[in-house]
């Protein structure tokens, strides 16, 4: 077994670990001891059925949620960093989030409760609207022969302020429905629906494998066009299913959880610092970075106001811009230590 | 036995002609350098024959295969380009950039099979790159990182090898090892090379045929002796030299005429220099 499986192995088992405690604290908190005596050793009196309830109906689904939304946006966040090969890259910075956005705010104006296949209206709302945008961007960068990938990313900031605006509008002209679509764009994991989660889950997974099956020429594409020509990949359907992969996970967590900012940034670049480049396994330590940190966001949301529960989008804006700074520093200063330029 | 035809191809840019009915005829085991000013469209030939670009017209073919017809993965088994320049951002190892050579044998998915891990060793230790093997790829000179993707390349195990200025930026003891090994290469493994380079002294050494590109047309094609003759690298640099032989290697050796003057050799006393060597 080697570094990096060792570390993945580890960050899973971490991230098992954290969102076991996670069920156990909130607003009420429930003692470890008593859910082991109930769920291990059939002592069914150790736990209220309110206690029962909250474990089973709101905090297992919660954490579940957490745990695919957090797994997709570190998913998208490699996806999208690789498409750009641009490490800013990130869903809600390039505007596939506010692209998954419009398409659920579309589906809530319209009232569409449809469901295909299981998979709800939304979530395909939201997967349409991530890939048009997407598509828009990287249509203006193929009119532009010359476009670099910083002004793809700025061409994708431009066109999410543009369609924030969209959603705004929509906001303002449908008045009965502003407090459902606001409250779903300000981010929540309380999912208590299996056929959410379930959906959440086939997206996530279609996304993930999408994503690392392609791991090989990820890291080929990375060197640059020409190189990753010359290495049999065929641009034009390697980045098709790319944009598909990283916006099919994107659309898991806009349509499950809202708008969540900067885990889609920080969990590939905490996962890249701990296990490589390699896509082989920063894709999966990308999932259980994302994870792992909004299973603590999300703790955090629910205990530091209890019974007060804050949106969990501002807890990993708050945490998480000076966590990654601070990572930022420490790396350049371990770079000066070893004389590196970069 | 391999061979590549490059048959008329023709390429533009808007109105801009940059290559213009150019035809190559390569053989197994021959290590063709193609000169030309900058701008004169050696770079653009390598991509045409690459498929990076769309010829306006001409074919490429492979063993009487026209090559526009194969798949990329196909393509790319039997021919590897070593760009002149590559991205070089990402933090991959060198071990990690030199085994990607092997993907269009194994595929997106395959792991690596004791074969492609043999090519790969093989090919790293051709450059001399084994000691950094496990090194970031953001740590490298530029004469490691070409020989790093020169390491790839062969790792490839493609057939024909099209290489862009691979000894650009590279000290003299590099550009002669890159050199020497890319031959021994074409000669051991019976490949089709396809070289550019600037340095018209390297060409005459290393080179079985020369090509030179001048107003986006081949301009000659033939042995080093019959390419780089004085008139025909005037006519492509705008550059008055005088040929003489090499002292030691007998292979033409190219000065340009006003560092011959400074030294007190033009080409009527070429001769007087080394008395017994002629002009070629």
């Amino acid at each position: 077994m080697n570094r990096s499986s060792r570390i993945v192995l580890a960050a899973f088992a971490f991230l098992a670990l954290t969102s076991l405690v996670s069920l156990f604290v909130g607003a009420i908190a429930i003692s470890p001891m008593d859910v082991a005596g109930a769920w291990l050793f059939g002592n069914a009196e150790s736990l209220s059925a309110t206690e029962r309830t909250i474990l089973s109906e709101l905090r297992l689904p919660r954490m579940i949620t957490t745990i695919l939304v957090g797994g997709s946006l570190g998913i998208a966040g490699v996806g999208f960093q690789a498409l750009f090969r641009n490490p800013l890259a990130d869903p809600f910075i390039i505007g596939a989030s506010s692209g998954a956005a419009l398409g659920v705010t579309i589906a809530i104006v319209l009232g569409w409760q449809a469901a295909w296949f299981g998979l709800r209206a939304s979530a395909f709302s939201a997967l349409v609207g991530s890939l048009l945008l997407i598509a828009v961007v990287l249509g203006i960068g193929s009119i532009s022969r010359r476009s670099s990938s910083l002004s793809l990313l700025l061409a994708g900031v431009a066109l999410s302020s543009m369609v924030n605006s969209i959603v705004s509008l929509l906001m303002f002209w449908n008045e009965e429905k502003v407090t459902v679509i606001f409250a779903w764009l300000m981010g929540s994991l309380s999912v208590n629906n299996w056929q959410s989660i379930a959906t959440t889950a086939v997206l996530f997974l279609i996304g993930l494998v999408l994503l690392w099956s392609m791991s090989r020429p990820l890291d080929a594409y990375l060197l640059g066009d020409i190189a990753s020509q010359s290495l049999g990949l065929h641009l034009v359907g390697f980045r098709v299913w790319l944009v598909f992969g990283a916006s099919i996970a994107t659309a898991s967590a806009v349509s499950a959880a809202g708008i969540i900012g900067f885990i889609g940034l920080i969990a590939p670049h905490i996962a890249r610092w701990t296990v490589g480049p390699r896509h082989a396994w920063l894709i999966p330590m990308s999932a259980c970075t994302g994870a792992t940190i909004l299973i603590f966001a999300d703790v955090i949301a629910r205990t530091i106001a209890a019974p007060t529960e804050l949106p969990v989008g501002t807890i990993t804006a708050l945490l998480g811009c000076p966590f990654f700074l601070g990572l930022l520093l420490c790396r350049s200063r371990a770079c000066e230590l070893a004389g590196e330029t970069a | 036995m391999t061979h590549l035809v490059v048959d008329q191809l023709k390429f533009s840019y808007s109105d801009r002609v940059i290559v213009d009915g150019v035809s190559l005829d390569l053989r197994a085991g021959e290590l063709l350098v193609l000169l030309g000013a900058n701008g004169a469209g050696k770079t653009t030939l390598l991509r045409l024959i690459a498929r990076h670009l769309k010829p306006e017209s001409g074919t490429v073919s492979l063993d009487e295969s026209d090559v526009a017809n194969w798949s990329r993965r196909r393509f790319a088994q039997q021919i590897a380009l070593m760009p002149q320049h590559e991205n070089r951002g990402s933090m991959l190892t060198v071990i990690d950039v030199v085994s990607l050579g092997r993907m269009p044998h194994c595929g997106w998915w395959t792991p690596l099979s004791k074969l492609d891990q043999k090519r790969i060793d093989d090919a790293l230790v051709a450059t001399g790159l084994a000691a950094l093997r496990e090194r970031s790829i953001t740590e490298l000179s530029g004469g490691e990182w070409r020989r790093m993707i020169l390491a790839r390349a062969i790792a490839q195990d493609a057939s024909v090898l099209m290489l862009d200025e691979p000894i650009a930026g590279l000290d003299l003891k590099y550009q002669y090892e890159v050199l020497d090994q890319v031959r021994q290469l074409t000669k051991q493994n019976q490949l089709v090379t396809v070289v550019t380079l600037h340095d018209l002294n390297m060409t005459a050494m290393f080179a079985d045929r020369v090509a030179i590109l001048s107003g986006n047309k081949l301009l000659a094609l033939g042995s080093v002796e019959e390419v780089l003759q004085s008139d025909l690298i005037r006519q492509a640099f705008d550059v008055e030299v005088s040929v003489v032989r090499h002292p030691s290697l007998g292979t033409p050796l190219i000065i340009p005429l006003h560092h011959a003057a400074k030294l007190g050799i033009d080409e009527r006393s070429a001769e007087k220099l080394h008395p017994g060597d002629k002009d070629v």
